[in-house]
């Protein structure tokens, strides 16, 4: 929290720039002709960037700006539990992110006039916080593998982007994309939050690639799986890292 | 002497830039990090574009219209963008930048040589996108039918334009270090949303459209599609119908001009005071 709050100023920018790729693809759709439920597509997967870019850039590549600075060394030196200060950082990146996605929701709703009818409250809610522990989960486990790389961290959270917009459907019901990859995709856990929001919201038009409760319980098993594989992960690569001595190597 | 001293340091700015980029991993692995996300990018607006049309056949004029402004427009995020991140990396990063300063060479030719890793990287994308979007997509182009001295001419001015851009907006990183990445993320998205690059900017509201005939950028995208696709009625797409292509050009030149002159008195201004207040070789590991 202290790190999201140390320079206010920087919310200007983090609700500004999704807006202007939102507006981007919400006149590429006008321009198309689609129905206007694509326009709320457009601005629901806008919000859920902001949760997809923290973890990428708040948790996965976390240990490997720390060791970049040098704070690495100490906080392995530290008396405390690793998935106890992922954890705490996963808590923080949730809520300075969920400032920002709920302010580009709000702005993309008032200003595009997108209409979303929440047919489901509660289930809604459950959808939304097994996905954020879901992908949290996958970014704490990232976060372990990426302590290691040098230039290849930063480089792979780049590669995370715009390919994962891609085939987890971010601004598209992810069923266009074939059962095939949507399948596969769901691996990632934002691809059948996301699908599932898209059903709650905007009904029959969001083309949902399975019922939401199949997707809340496939969730839930990613949270768990991803939860329990970070704390493997993260104890293999810190004994690696000692081993090979890459925990306080910079500019690799 | 001072041009050969330039060319010199564009030289080996170029060279330092493309070994800073590339030879930190194995070659194959480089190409992957370098190419596939802007390419992604572009499937996205395809599949975007598939999901509403259902096939490229539909409206392959709209699709040719939307695949080369995406297409095009990495010159924009990756060449500016470029330009901007070297006083970053240089100043805080590597801490090599007041170094460079007490040498004898030109920052802008400097800055300028270290873009070309990027532009050489683009344009291995942007050819390869094409490639792909002609053979998997169904991207209707006939490289004999394209107006190459009208391409060569828009190109040649638009990567000059977007280099002057970026080279503004390093100055202003000098100054600016907090909020240097948000202020270049949100020129590039500004371009993106009204500059025409993946709809015509007739579907922006009148001061959006203002806004896009006011940047060279959007002329260039323009005059790309037109030199492509020249006389299969494109230019009836993006709004700008009215202005044969002959006309368009002068606007592009005129605009570049321009843009290079308040660039470089950006940078001056800037130059002068990060020197002033002692901000060359600031580190605030941001």
């Amino acid at each position: 929290m202290i790190g999201a709050l140390r320079e206010p100023s920087w919310t200007f920018f983090d609700v500004l720039l999704p807006l202007l790729g939102i507006a981007a693809y919400i006149y590429y759709y006008r321009a198309l002709g689609a129905a206007s439920s694509f326009e709320g597509f457009v601005v629901l997967g806008g919000a859920m960037t902001a949760f997809w870019l923290n973890v990428l850039w708040g948790m996965a590549s976390q240990f490997y700006w720390e060791k970049e600075t040098g704070n690495l060394q100490l906080f392995l030196v530290s008396p405390m539990s690793r998935m106890a200060l992922l954890a705490g950082m996963a808590l923080g990146g949730m809520l300075s992110a969920g400032v920002r996605a709920l302010s580009t929701l709000v702005l993309g709703i008032v200003i595009f006039n997108v209409h979303m009818t929440v047919a489901d409250p509660l289930l809604l809610a459950a959808v939304f916080l097994v996905t954020l522990i879901a992908i949290y989960g996958m970014g704490m486990m990232f976060a372990s593998l990426f302590m290691l790389y040098g230039r290849d961290a930063w480089n792979i959270s780049n590669l995370l982007q715009e390919p994962i917009y891609l085939v987890s459907g971010f601004y598209f019901p992810v069923r266009s994309l074939g059962p095939w990859v949507s399948a596969v995709a769901s691996i990632i856990p934002i691809t059948l939050g996301l699908d599932a929001m898209r059903q709650l919201l905007f009904g029959v038009t969001a083309n949902g690639f399975l019922p939401v409760t199949t997707e809340l319980a496939v969730l839930c098993v990613l949270a768990v799986a991803f939860l329990v594989l970070a704390r493997y992960a993260l104890r293999y690569m810190e004994e690696l890292g000692r081993k090979e001595g890459r925990l306080t190597l910079r500019w690799q | 002497m001072a041009v050969s001293r330039h060319l010199r340091t564009f030289r080996h700015a170029a060279w330092l830039g493309w070994q800073m980029e590339s030879n930190w991993t194995r070659p194959w692995l480089f190409l992957l990090y370098s190419i596939v996300r802007p390419i992604a990018a572009t499937l996205i607006l395809v599949v975007m574009f598939l999901v509403v049309k259902q096939g490229v056949s539909n409206d392959p004029l709209m699709f040719a219209y939307t695949y080369l402004g995406s297409v095009f427009f990495m010159f924009v995020a990756q060449v500016m963008m470029g330009a901007t991140q070297v006083i970053m990396e240089d100043r805080e990063h590597y801490q090599t930048l007041k170094q460079l300063y007490i040498a004898p060479i030109s920052i802008q030719a400097y800055i300028v040589g270290r873009a070309m890793s990027k532009l050489v990287l683009t344009s291995l994308s942007v050819v390869i996108s094409i490639a792909f979007g002609v053979v998997v997509l169904g991207l209707q182009l006939d490289l004999s039918m394209v107006d190459w001295p009208l391409f060569a001419a828009s190109m040649v001015l638009g990567i000059g334009c977007i280099l002057a851009i970026g080279i503004a907006l390093a100055g202003i990183t000098f100054l600016t270090a907090k909020h240097s990445s948000g202020i270049n993320e949100g020129i590039a998205g500004a371009f993106y949303l009204f500059c025409g690059t993946l709809f015509p900017i007739t579907v922006l509201p009148a001061w959006g459209q203002a806004i896009g005939m006011a940047v060279p950028l959007t002329y260039w995208l323009e005059l790309v599609r037109r030199s492509l696709y020249p006389g299969s009625g494109i230019e009836a797409i993006g709004g700008l119908q009215a202005f044969a292509s002959p006309t368009l050009l002068l606007y592009l030149i005129v605009s570049t001009v321009a843009f290079l002159a308040a660039s470089a008195l950006i940078f001056r201004l800037a130059d002068t005071r990060a020197r002033r207040s002692g901000k060359v070789d600031m580190t605030t590991t941001y």
